[in-house]
């Protein structure tokens, strides 16, 4: 890929951040370039070539740019540098390292390395000398954040490689030659633990990618319950502004089981992302002890930075997911929000002026997303060692409107759908997932099914349907009730409604701000299920539809006050017992 | 308009629209800004060696042997601690009668703030009105909207925020103020002794509507100043984005792109989150919180410029008429302060959390109760107790015209509680019931 004489042109056009170029060699399709202006140069990539004009999208503000200023194309795609020492670091989109950057404001034309090239890292060889490897094999590993951070055949070399040289044990830094290896007619290469990959390309050096079947515990109860998601599994969540779209993936990337997250916030606001900065050092990670940011990794491209840098930001981050997948790490992914993505694309092609589809958006965008969404998965490596990537994503639908071009291309892409409730939200039901549209097209996979009912319980998956009808029948209740009046109905409608509440109350709704509550473990979520689907399918006597609600009330708040005790403690079961006095006290 | 000596002078348009021009020119850069027969002109567009300006003011009267000369920068504005107490038009130029301000000139529209820059917001700011306070707490560095009809007294709650909220320094960027709200503003400020804390920004109705794309960049390079030079905390004022965004769509039209939804420009989002983001905290203790208004038509919160700012902004607060108690109260339902909570229950009491959701839960209760009645049903003694609970609500906490701490609001509530409800109804955390529970 990489060329010696590099072509170079010069700005005849601005619009915005699309600069037209005009060329005196070849250019290819995504080649990266960098556009002078007095002592600063801006990267740009190209979107489209016509003739010999290259069409360009600057990361960067254009202001003060002047035709003629000089561009000079790189011969590569914009790439991520892969290595040691990613984890806790905070990027752009464009993996510049925030960190490093001076000064309180964003200076244009300001490109950081992601990496720190002083620091040593205690590397242990896992390949000898004589060894054949290929793209992905494990070299060695060294130890980032108490994760096994492999150091891997890079993924740019294609066909067999036999190990010449490899180091010993021993601290080196990244940029320090780790191992030599020669191809069938002897060519040496070297190598160090630092590796490059275009972003847009997919790193596949995996054996197989079989269908998910593992559940990927979230403590999130309307996820875990009701709609589980799988380690490698895709999920979506849409929502109008203002249902907790924000606050759900920062309940997720807390808590979920993964090795890593990465979190890309992608033309969201920055005080989202000084949030996760300041919390994520400070809490912990139940599973390991150690302190969240620890596993964490931020891309952020808020709202107010670049556009064009906004659209590379998704790519970035899946393709250091696809880096430590490699590694045989469960990664969790969450974006927010595509649609910020998806709109950057719309930008561009409006000032490409390419005749529009749906709402403006480009023709391609259907495309575009579940070309994306394909690259995660749970896969089997090269070496039978496996490795995933979930991905979670939010959709911003304009309106609130889930007919809206980018929830419309994301539902076909991704299996899971959590959509956000206008009208739970406002009535302060959070987490507002919608139990009736959302789904999880996972609790269909045998697989799934297969390994719920060995690893949660043999009756859970029974229970998890039945709660759904239940759920189902409340709001059938309901909307009886409302037509024909408290007292046109029979009692059991009122039954059927409350019985349905007390799911919503104690299951669905959860409080993400509660030490106890925020996070359920799955054992706990199966006994909570089990225990609140007896008293469902218990017969009660009652006088009056006024005493089923003021019944079940009581009964919800001591479920309540249980879900805010720690599991399985001396006040839990006191909680307990006078639960059971309430119900007793009406049984049938 | 400036102009210098050495500058060479065009005298050829090629074309000319109701916004924009376009001449031969070379050596021009992007952004910049241009005279034309002394109206003030930015460059919007490069092809070659076609330059396209946008014209502020409008075209009118421009003839195609205009004079142009090009100023070499982007728009600037003076900045300096004379700015306090002054009021300026979109171009930063005194309206006021008073002196040209001496200090320091900038660039609008800086850079963003880099995030990792950013502290987080946790300073409360209270404003004494409990539908704001108590149920949408604002922090400084805070970003928020009102949603508002235009029959609605938004600017009017908007004056009484800024001139309660304990901040160094308010700037106000006025859009196509009428002339009586620019002077109603003027007049709060000055009767409240306050003037020689305000910074104003004024582009009227009486001035072409494209001038209002200035005045968000004027104001909020004023704050940064301020917020960065001066480590002071500032508020800005920006009353009517939805005309700024009507702006936004002018200029995109004349220049012949694709409209997306509502006839606004695809780039609608990024415009909005340019301005919007630059409310920060920073580690140094300056802080810029922005305060806007957004009119609705039709109280329609789908349409491109609500929607697309409610994705922007920490939330948002809408204005009611309740007719229950005749007075205009902050919504509880619709309204919502995304950043109250890092600092309720943590800088306000530690029950404040939970009573704000459960009297919000129970105030939901009681419209649905008010449906059935409107329906024709009979009431349970529930709804009956819900009712008569909201109306106190409304009263007593939801008004614009309170004016009582935190800690009186949450008390309030709590005998609220105790007067209507039972403990189970409530359900409340016990340890919280024990303590506050109203005898």
């Amino acid at each position: 890929m990489e060329k010696e004489n590099r072509t170079t042109g010069k700005v005849v056009g601005i619009v915005a951040n699309l600069v037209m170029v005009e060329v005196n060699g070849p250019v290819s399709q995504n080649e990266i370039c960098f556009i002078t202006l007095k002592q600063e140069s801006l990267m740009a990539e190209v979107i489209k070539i016509m003739g010999k004009i290259a069409y360009v999208q600057v990361f960067e503000s254009t202001r003060g740019l002047m035709p003629g200023s000089k561009v000079e194309f790189q011969g590569h795609m914009l790439e991520v540098t892969l290595g040691p020492g990613i984890l806790s670091r905070n990027y752009d989109g464009l993996q510049n390292d925030l960190d490093k950057m001076e000064g309180i404001f964003l200076k244009r034309g300001e490109y950081t390395d992601p990496l720190n090239r002083e620091k040593k890292w205690s590397f242990k060889p896992l390949a000898k000398v004589g060894d054949e490897v290929k793209a992905g094999d494990w070299l060695g590993e060294v130890n980032e954040n108490d994760q096994p951070h492999k150091i891997m055949l890079p993924f740019k070399m294609k066909g067999t490689y036999t190990i010449k040289k490899i180091v010993d044990e021993g601290e080196y830094t990244v940029d320090h030659q780790i191992a030599v290896v020669t191809n069938g007619d002897g060519t040496e290469t070297n190598l160090t633990m630092v590796q490059k990959w275009p972003v847009k390309v997919a790193i596949g050096d995996y054996r197989e990618k079989p269908r998910p079947f593992k559940l990927l515990e979230t403590g999130v109860r309307c996820m875990d319950t009701l709609n589980p998601i799988t380690e490698g599994g895709t999920g979506f969540i849409p929502g109008p502004f203002g249902t907790g779209k924000t606050v759900l993936q920062h309940a997720i990337s807390k808590q979920a089981e993964a090795d890593i997250v990465i979190i890309a916030a992608c033309g969201e606001r920055a005080n989202e992302v000084v949030e996760v900065f300041t919390e994520f050092p400070e809490l912990e990670d139940p599973r390991t002890g150690k302190k969240l940011i620890e596993r964490t990794i931020i891309i952020a491209n808020t709202s107010n930075m670049p556009v064009a840098a906004r659209e590379a930001s998704v790519y970035t981050a899946m393709t250091i997911g696809e880096y430590y997948r490699a590694m045989g790490l469960k990664v969790l992914l969450m974006a927010d929000s595509t649609s910020r993505w998806a709109q950057a694309l719309r930008e561009m092609s409006n000032r490409l002026e390419e005749l529009p589809g749906p709402d403006a958006f480009p023709m391609d965008l259907s495309a575009v997303i579940s070309n994306f969404y394909s690259r995660a998965g749970y896969v089997f490596l090269n070496n039978g060692k496996t490795g995933s990537i979930t991905f979670i994503g939010t959709v911003s639908p304009a309106g609130g409107n889930l007919k809206e071009p980018v929830t419309e291309s994301t539902r076909k892409a991704a299996r899971c759908f959590y959509g956000l409730s206008q009208a739970r939200a406002d009535s302060k039901r959070y987490p507002a997932i919608d139990p009736i549209d959302s789904y999880s097209k996972y609790l269909e996979y045998p697989e799934v099914q297969d390994y719920l009912l060995k690893n949660v319980g043999e009756d859970w998956l029974t229970d998890v349907l039945k709660a759904k009808d239940v759920l189902l029948r409340g709001k059938e209740a309901m909307e009886q009730i409302n037509i024909l009046g408290d007292d046109g109905v029979p009692m059991a409608f009122h039954e059927t409604f409350w019985k349905s509440e007390l799911i919503d109350f104690v299951i669905l709704q959860q409080d993400a701000f509660d030490n106890i509550d925020a996070s359920t473990p799955m054992k706990r979520q199966q006994y909570m299920l089990s225990k609140i689907l007896s008293v469902v399918e218990s017969k009660f006597a009652f006088g009056h539809f006024e005493d089923v609600s003021t019944f079940f009330k009581e009964v919800i708040n001591e479920f309540k006050q249980m879900n805010y005790t720690e599991f399985d403690t001396e006040d839990f079961r006191k909680h307990e017992q006078t639960l059971e006095e309430i119900l007793n006290k009406r049984a049938n | 308009m400036e102009s210098q000596a050495f500058q060479k002078i065009y005298t050829k348009l090629t074309n000319i629209t109701k916004a924009t021009v376009t001449l031969k020119a070379t050596g021009v850069g992007y952004d910049e800004i241009a005279s034309v027969n002394g109206k003030l002109a930015q460059v919007v567009k490069i092809a070659g060696d076609d330059i396209t300006l946008q014209i502020f003011e409008g075209t009118e009267g421009i003839p195609t042997n205009a004079e142009i000369s090009f100023l070499g920068r982007p728009p600037q504005l003076t900045v300096s601690d004379e700015l306090a107490g002054r009021f300026f038009n979109a171009f930063g130029n005194p309206i006021d009668g008073g002196p040209e301000i001496q200090g320091e000139v900038r660039d609008i529209g800086s850079p963003s703030v880099n995030p990792v820059r950013r502290d987080q917001p946790s300073n409360l700011i209270a404003t004494g009105i409990a539908g704001i306070d108590l149920n949408n707490t604002l922090v400084s560095g805070q970003k928020i909207p009102f949603f508002a009809d235009p029959d609605q007294p938004y600017n009017q709650v908007m004056a009484m925020v800024a001139l309660r909220a304990k901040t160094d320094k308010i700037i106000l960027g006025g859009m196509g103020l009428t002339n009586d709200d620019y002077l109603y503003f003027k007049n709060v400020f000055d009767n409240a002794g306050a003037l020689d804390r305000i910074i104003s920004f004024v582009n009227t109705t009486e001035n072409p509507p494209v001038e209002r794309l200035l005045v968000p960049d004027m104001a909020l390079t004023a704050a940064e100043y301020f917020a960065v030079d001066k480590n002071e905390s500032v508020l800005v004022l920006l009353t009517d984005m939805t005309l700024y965004a009507d702006a936004l769509s002018i200029v995109s039209n004349r220049m012949d792109q694709i409209p997306s939804k509502d006839s606004m420009p695809g780039s609608l989002y990024s415009d909005l989150a340019r301005i919007y983001e630059k409310a920060v905290q920073f580690p140094s203790g300056g802080s810029i919180t922005i305060i806007a208004v957004t009119t609705l038509s039709g109280g329609d919160i789908t349409h491109a410029i609500p929607d697309n700012t409610g994705y922007i902004t920490e939330g948002q607060l809408f204005l009611r008429r309740d007719t229950e108690i005749g007075k205009v109260i902050v919504d509880p339902f619709r309204s919502l302060s995304r950043l109250k909570q890092l600092v309720i229950g943590k800088q306000t009491r530690e029950d404040h959390p939970q009573v704000m959701n459960t009297a919000i839960r129970l105030y939901a209760d009681a419209a649905n109760a008010r449906t059935k009645l409107e329906n024709g049903f009979d009431l349970t003694d529930y709804d009956e107790r819900t009712l008569s609970f909201a109306k106190e609500y409304s009263e007593r906490i939801l008004a614009i015209d309170v004016n009582v701490d935190t800690d009186t609001m949450l008390d309030i509530t709590w005998e609220l509680f105790g007067r209507h409800f039972k403990k189970a109804e409530v359900a409340i955390k016990e340890n919280l019931v024990a303590k506050y529970w109203a005898q």
